[in-house]
């Protein structure tokens, strides 16, 4: 017999808000976080636009020590530190004494590099031969596992503490394990999420793709454009988001505050065949992902009410939606509304799947759908699939009580998570 | 640099790596930077890059092996700075 498995907490460090309140408000409003980057242009990037926190540095000292901010470059840690202690305190927890390790609580925060700009450092010092000058932290914050270790550091945690990479699956694949460690009775809560770095030295690789958009360095907020016509690739973005998964049992018993239950989910791979490759999804490998969160979730497809979707702004938009559409059987007017935070934050890659699942579930506890933004033309063959009117221009005061979230990821890799509105 | 402001200079380094539960107040100069004042080994390092920087001399291998207290630390620097 499953556990049933509950959100208790959540917390986000996104391009357009760097707290839940924040976030959520932005994401109601449409609110952008997409801003040029003079350091992109004098580096000769083609897109100059990118999504990133705006973390002043005395907020720092919230969640760092001085010490620790000493010579501390790692940004993606910077993020997921900030997302995950605030999803913590905001489940009501608290860190445990110092002689005390909570052996029911782990944490899976993942990534996909971590600390690229200390990693430039540490090579530039190695290079000139002064290895010794790297200091103490070269390593724990450039390990990919440098964020789950610090997070479970300051919580306490005394369950399983990893870091899972699945490129911009990451965050949603994270949250699955998150809820199958507790649902099959192995932990009784986890903190789940990701981040990723900001910085030319992440995102120089899709400019070099020839993925990323190049006429709106000019136009930053209307630039991330999934759904549309005139998407031209997706916006890079940054941050990190968090959940604190919890057993329904656990989150009763102390009377926490729920947001949402999660349902179930799956992850899988299209093994690069059938059409998929590195960089191209196996339609029938998306498909068979969401039907499989579905009978996981034990619900039928007609019961969902919201999608948010993967939907970067590239061409693979419209091949997204046709995926839904089949693995639901629902299509034109009988599709769920769906949208995309992207438009709102950019593609924030390993992030990406925490920071939208944080929105997700806002949905779910504030009773309405976040519209879309840059999306006042859709895209001809996303028509061909679904009605205008399920594609929302602003957000709907109009309660989900189920919401499927999905995130795909380079490698040909998929996971898809249900959350349900939750009634006591 | 007087040999009294070295010492300062030296304490001033130490400071920020003490755990929460030492205080300042309690360095000596036989203090073990380890045993007593209960700083994490990985922390020795840094202070030896802080040492460097501001004294401007580099330490050897061996001689970062011979800081144990904050007397040894001090002698080594009055050897390299004379």
């Amino acid at each position: 017999m499953r556990k049933r498995v509950v959100i208790t907490g959540m917390g986000v460090c996104a391009p357009n808000g760097i707290d839940l309140q924040a976030f959520a408000g932005a994401l109601e409003t449409g609110k952008s976080g997409i801003r040029f980057y003079p350091e992109l242009e004098r580096l000769n990037f083609r897109c100059q636009i990118a999504g990133k926190p705006d973390i002043k540095k005395d907020y720092i000292n919230n969640y760092f020590t001085s010490l620790e901010q000493r010579g501390l470059m790692a940004s993606g840690l910077i993020y997921g530190v900030i997302a995950g202690v605030d999803a913590w305190r905001d489940a009501g927890l608290q860190p445990t004494e110092d002689e005390t390790t909570d052996w029911e609580s782990g944490v899976i925060f993942g990534t996909g590099i971590l600390g690229i700009d200390k990693l430039r450092e540490a090579i530039h010092l190695i290079d000139e031969g002064k290895v010794k000058r790297l200091g103490s932290t070269s390593v724990t914050q450039t390990m990919a596992s440098g964020i789950s270790a610090y997070l479970g550091g300051i919580i306490g945690a005394g369950n399983q503490v990893t870091t899972n990479s699945s490129a911009c699956t990451t965050g949603t694949e994270g949250l699955f394990m998150a809820y199958e460690r507790i649902s099959s009775g192995k932990a009784t809560r986890m903190l789940a999420g990701s981040c990723s770095d900001s910085g030319p030295y992440v995102w120089g690789g899709f400019d070099a793709m020839r993925i990323l958009p190049r006429n709106f360095n000019n136009r930053p907020e209307l630039a991330s454009r999934p759904m549309s016509a005139s998407a031209s690739g997706f916006v890079p973005g940054s941050g990190a988001g968090a959940l604190v998964l919890e057993s329904l049992d656990s989150a009763i018993s102390r009377n926490a505050k729920i947001y949402a239950e999660v349902l179930g989910g799956a992850v899988n791979c299209g093994g690069q065949r059938s059409g998929g490759s590195m960089t191209a999804p196996n339609k029938t490998a998306v498909q068979k992902c969401i039907r499989e969160a579905l009978r996981d979730s034990e619900i039928g497809a007609e019961e969902i009410d919201s999608i948010n979707g993967h939907l970067t702004a590239t061409a693979k938009d419209p091949v997204e939606i046709e995926n839904w559409c089949k693995a639901l059987e629902r299509e034109k007017e009988d599709f769920p509304l769906i949208n995309s935070f992207k438009s709102m934050v950019g593609h924030c890659l390993a992030a990406a799947g925490s920071i939208e699942s944080v929105g997700a579930v806002l949905q779910l506890s504030n009773g309405l759908v976040y519209g879309n933004v840059n999306c006042e033309d859709p895209h001809p063959e996303i028509l061909k699939w679904i009605h205008p009117s399920r594609i929302p221009q602003a957000s709907v005061r109009k309660a989900p009580k189920i919401v499927a979230k999905a995130s795909f990821g380079f490698g040909d890799v998929n996971a898809c998570v249900i959350f349900k509105q939750y009634n006591s | 640099m007087s040999k009294e402001d070295r010492y300062q200079t030296l304490i001033g380094i130490i400071k920020p790596y003490l755990p929460d539960d030492i205080s300042a107040d309690s360095i000596n100069r036989d203090s073990h930077l380890i045993n007593e004042l209960n700083i994490n080994s990985a922390n020795l390092v840094d202070i030896v890059l802080d040492v460097e920087d501001a004294f401007d001399i580099t330490l050897e291998n061996e001689e970062m092996d011979d800081m144990q207290t904050v007397g040894d630390a001090l002698n080594i620097i009055e050897s390299k700075v004379n």
